[in-house]
C-alpha cells in the first residue's frame, strides 16, 4: 500500500496542468539518503503542477548499481520490489534518467535472463509507465514552463544516460530555459562523461577522477554559481571534486530550480 | 630526446634482429590489469596531448560528414541489416566466398587461430624463398603478432603504412586501429625517424624538420626501396565480396597500392566476418567507413582485386580466412553484434576513457569501446586482463551513437560483465578486490532487494553514528572506498532521508 500526498494540498487543483493525475514518485536510493531535497523539491513541484503524488515504501533501488557490475542474480529482488511499488499506477516519475533508463531497459533484459515470464509480463507494464521528471513535465503535461525562478549564473551538464540512453533531446533545456532570473553559459565539452560510472569510479579511480577533474575544470571555466544536471550520482562527483578544490560553483538538480518559485 | 620516447630503444636491445623489436616481443603477455595500467599512461602529458588533439580533430571531422549526409541513419541501418545477414549465413558466404575466389584463380587457405594463420602466412612466404616481405596496415596481423612470427622464421616483416612505420620504428606497439601513431606528434616522429630509419634502410635526413611534408618524404624514400625489393606483399581486408571473389583494401597513403601492385605475391589475412555477399553491398559500406574513420567522403585509395590478371600485379594470390575466436562470438546471441564491426574507430575516438588512457593500457590491439567488447569474446575470459576489460567503461554510450554498423557496445558490456561475474562466482579469488566485490553485491541484494531491509539498514547505520572515521559517508548505496574520497568531498549527509521526510510530511503509511 502506499501513502499519498493530503487532498488539503490539492484543493483548487483543476486548470493545473496535472490535475486529476495520480503519479507515483521514484526517488531512488541514491536520494533518499543522500539528496532528499531533490526528492521534496520533485513531490512539491508536481504538487504545484495539481498532480496528487503517491510514495509507494516498497521502492528501494533500480538495481543499477549490481545490473552494471555484472551481478544479474543479486538484481532480482529489486527489480521485483519495483514491480511490487508501481504495478497499480500509470505513472512512475523519477529525477534520474540513468535509472530510468536502467528500469525500461535492464528490468527487461533480466527478467528475461532469469526466465521468468510472469516477471517479464510485470516489467513490461512498469518499464514502459516510468518516465524521467522531465519527459513526465514535457511529453505528460504538456509544460515547458512550470513558473520557475532561479536568480543565478549556471551552466549546464546534460548527464549521458539521460541525453544518449534515455535520448531526452532539448526537454530539459526547454525546461530550463523558462526559468526566470536565471542566465546559462555553454559548459565546454558538454557531452562528455563526467566519469563517475557507479563502480567505475570504484574499480578504476584514477580514470574516473581525472574524468571528473577535466569536467570540473571546463564547469570553472564557464564562471558559473552551479553546474545544472539530471542525474544526482554525476553530481555528486563533479559536485564532490569541485567542493575538494573550493571552487565556488555547486552542483544542484535540475528539480531543485524548478521546483523554486519567487515566493521561495 | 623527450621523456615519453621512453619506449625507444636505439637498435634492438643488442639482439640480433631483422627489424625493430616491439617491447615485451609485440604480446600484452604480463600486462597489469587495465585501472593498473592506465595510472602510468595518465601521467604522460605528451601522449595526453597528442590524444586530445587527435580524437577532438577526428571526432570533429566525422560529425561534419555525418551531418552533411542526409540519409545516414537509412544508410546505417542498410548495413546494419546486410552485416546481421552475413551472421546470420556466414556458412554460406564463406563457401560462395571460396568458390569465387577459387574461379578467379586465388588460393584460398582456413586457419583455425592466430597459430595457424600465422603458420599458413610463413609457409607460404617462404617457399616463394625470400627474407623479407612488405605490409599493407592490417590489426588481424597484429591480432596474430604475425610480424614476430615471420622474424623467427628469418623473414624481416616491413610495415608501410606512415603510422604503421612510425610504430614499428618506434619499437612501439599500435594504440589505434586506423592511425597506429595517433599517440606520436611530430617532433617525436622526427626523432623516430632520425634514430631508427638508419639502422633498417636508407637513412633519414640530417637535417630534417618536423614538418610533416618533410617527415612524409623521408618515409616515402625509405620505404620506396622495400616497395621495388619486395616479392612478397602480406595485407588485411576491409571487405571479401562472396559473389565476385574479391577483395577491397581502401587506404589514404597509396602504400597499400604500392603493396598491391609490385610484388608477385599477395597473402591476404583475413577474419571470416570481412565478407560481404555482394559487389552491390559496397555502395553502403563505402559510404559509412571513410566517413566514420578519418572524416573523409572517399578514401585516396580504392582497391579491388577480383583475382590473377595475367601479367597485371600479382600474379600468385592467397587469401587465408581465420576464426580465432569468431565463431565463438557468433555463438553468443547478445554478443556476437561486435561481428559486425567495419574498424571505423569511430568507437574509439568518441571514447572519454581512451582519449586519456592511450591505446597500450588495454592489454590488446583492439583498444576503446570495440575492444573491451571484442578482445574478451576473442580471447575468453580466463585471464584477468581480459575480465577486466569490460570494467574499462564509464557506460556513457557516446559510442553507441556513432558506430556506423549499430552496435549495442552499453548492453554487450553489461553481458560480458554478467560472464564476468558468473565465472568469479563459481571461483574462490585469492583476488581481494574480486573477493571484496562479491561480497559487497551480496549484502546490496540484501539490503535493497526488499523496502524492509532498506530501511532497517538505514536505521542501524544511523544510529550507529554517521560519522564512523572520516570517511564514513553514511549508508550509502554504491561502494565507495576510500580511494573514491581520495579525489573528491561528500560533504553532508542529510539528517532526514526522504522516507523520514515523507512520513513527517506526507501522512502516515498505511
Ligand atoms: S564498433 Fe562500430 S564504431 Fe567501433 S570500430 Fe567497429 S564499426 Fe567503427
Amino acid at each position: 500500500m502506499t501513502t499519498t500526498t493530503s487532498p488539503g494540498t490539492r484543493a483548487g487543483t483543476s486548470g493545473l496542468p496535472g490535475a486529476g493525475l495520480d503519479v507515483a514518485v521514484f526517488i531512488t536510493c541514491i536520494n533518499d539518503v543522500l539528496f532528499p531535497q531533490t526528492g521534496i523539491a520533485m513531490t512539491k513541484l508536481l504538487e504545484r503542477l495539481g498532480c496528487r503524488v503517491h510514495f509507494p515504501k516498497e521502492q528501494t533501488c533500480c538495481a543499477q548499481l549490481t545490473t552494471n557490475t555484472g551481478y544479474f542474480k543479486e538484481s532480482m529482488g529489486m527489480v521485483e520490489s519495483y514491480v511490487k511499488a508501481y504495478s497499480d499506477y500509470d505513472y512512475v516519475v523519477a529525477p534520474s534518467g540513468s535509472c530510468i533508463a536502467a528500469v525500461r531497459d535492464q528490468h527487461p533484459m533480466l527478467a528475461e535472463h532469469a526466465g521468468d515470464k510472469g516477471l517479464m509480463r510485470d516489467v513490461e507494464h512498469t518499464s514502459k509507465i516510468s518516465l524521467d521528471i522531465s519527459e513526465f513535465l514535457v511529453d505528460v503535461l504538456g509544460v515547458t514552463d512550470v513558473g520557475a525562478y532561479f536568480p543565478h549564473l549556471v551552466t549546464i551538464h546534460p548527464s549521458c544516460h539521460g541525453m544518449r540512453l534515455l535520448k531526452l533531446g532539448d526537454r530539459p533545456f526547454k525546461l530550463l530555459e523558462n526559468v526566470k532570473g536565471m542566465t546559462t553559459v555553454d559548459l565546454p565539452a558538454a557531452e562528455q562523461c563526467c566519469g563517475f560510472g557507479g563502480t567505475f569510479s570504484v574499480k578504476n579511480p584514477d580514470m574516473s577522477s581525472t574524468m571528473t577533474a577535466d569536467k570540473a575544470r571546463h564547469i570553472r571555466e564557464t564562471g558559473a554559481e552551479y553546474v545544472v544536471g539530471w542525474d544526482n550520482s554525476c553530481l555528486l562527483s563533479i559536485g564532490g571534486v569541485l567542493s575538494r578544490q573550493n571552487a565556488g560553483v555547486k552542483a544542484i538538480h535540475m528539480v531543485e530550480i524548478l521546483a523554486n518559485t519567487e515566493e521561495d | 630526446m623527450t621523456t615519453e620516447l621512453r619506449r625507444i630503444t636505439e637498435g634492438n636491445y643488442g639482439v640480433a634482429r631483422l627489424t625493430p623489436a616491439p617491447e615485451h616481443g609485440g604480446t600484452f603477455l604480463g600486462q597489469p590489469k587495465f585501472p593498473k595500467a592506465v595510472k602510468n599512461e595518465l601521467k604522460l602529458v605528451v601522449q595526453r596531448k597528442n590524444m586530445r588533439n587527435a580524437t577532438t580533430t577526428i571526432r570533429n571531422k566525422r560529425a561534419l560528414r555525418v551531418t552533411e549526409t542526409p540519409n545516414w541513419e537509412d544508410i546505417r541501418q542498410a548495413a546494419y541489416e546486410v552485416k546481421n545477414r552475413v551472421g546470420r549465413h556466414l556458412d554460406y558466404y564463406l563457401e560462395q566466398a571460396e568458390k569465387s575466389l577459387t574461379a578467379n584463380g586465388v588460393h584460398v587457405h582456413w586457419a583455425r587461430d592466430a597459430e595457424e594463420a600465422n603458420r599458413i602466412v610463413g609457409e607460404i612466404a617462404k617457399a616463394k624463398g625470400v627474407q623479407e616481405v612488405v605490409k599493407i596496415k592490417s590489426i588481424t596481423t597484429q591480432e596474430t603478432d604475425l610480424n614476430e612470427h615471420l622474424e623467427e622464421q628469418g623473414i624481416a616483416a616491413w610495415e608501410t603504412d606512415l603510422a604503421e612505420l612510425i610504430v614499428q620504428l618506434g619499437h612501439d606497439r599500435p594504440s589505434h586501429i586506423v592511425v597506429p601513431g595517433i599517440h606520436r606528434n611530430r617532433a617525436e616522429v622526427r626523432e623516430i625517424f632520425l634514430r631508427e630509419m638508419k639502422n633498417y634502410g636508407r637513412p633519414c635526413p640530417e637535417d630534417i624538420t618536423s614538418n610533416p611534408p618533410e617527415l612524409a618524404n623521408a618515409a616515402r624514400l625509405h620505404l620506396r626501396e622495400k616497395f621495388l625489393r619486395a616479392k612478397v606483399a602480406v595485407s588485411g581486408a576491409n571487405f571479401i565480396l562472396a559473389d565476385t571473389g574479391s577483395l577491397v583494401i581502401v587506404e589514404s597513403e597509396g602504400n597499400g597500392r604500392m603493396c598491391l601492385t609490385l610484388p608477385d605475391t599477395l597473402i591476404s589475412l583475413v577474419g571470416i566476418e570481412k565478407v560481404l555477399p555482394s559487389y552491390d553491398d559496397l555502395e553502403i559500406f563505402l559510404k559509412l567507413l571513410p566517413r566514420s574513420a578519418t572524416g573523409e567522403r572517399m578514401n585516396p585509395y580504392n582497391s579491388v582485386w577480383s583475382g590473377v590478371t595475367p601479367n597485371d600485379g600479382p600474379q600468385e594470390q592467397h587469401v587465408v580466412f581465420m576464426d580465432n575466436g569468431r565463431t565463438n562470438v557468433l555463438a553468443d546471441p547478445v554478443g556476437r553484434e561486435v561481428l559486425r564491426c567495419i574498424r571505423c574507430a569511430s568507437c574509439i575516438n568518441v571514447c572519454p576513457v581512451y582519449e586519456r588512457a592511450g591505446g597500450h593500457a588495454y592489454g590488446s590491439v583492439y583498444p576503446g569501446p570495440i575492444g573491451i567488447t571484442l578482445t574478451p569474446q576473442l580471447r575468453g575470459i580466463d585471464d584477468p586482463v581480459d575480465r577486466g576489460m569490460p570494467y574499462a567503461c564509464t557506460l556513457c554510450a557516446a559510442c553507441v551513437e556513432v558506430c556506423p554498423v549499430k552496435i549495442p557496445f552499453t548492453d554487450i558490456i553489461v553481458h560480458l560483465r554478467n560472464r564476468v561475474a558468473d565465472a568469479e562466482r563459481k571461483e574462490f579469488s585469492t583476488d581481494v578486490e574480486v573477493a571484496a566485490e562479491k561480497a559487497l553485491m551480496k549484502a546490496a541484494a540484501w539490503v535493497l532487494g526488499d523496502y524492509k531491509h532498506w530501511e532497517t539498514t538505514m536505521y542501524a547505520t544511523r544510529a550507529a553514528g554517521r560519522v564512523v572515521g572520516k570517511h564514513k559517508i553514511g549508508p550509502l548505496p554504491v561502494p565507495v572506498a576510500n580511494r573514491w574520497l581520495d579525489y573528491r568531498n561528500v560533504d553532508h549527509i542529510p539528517s532526514q532521508t526522504f522516507r523520514d521526510w515523507w512520513k513527517a510530511n506526507r501522512g502516515e503509511e498505511k
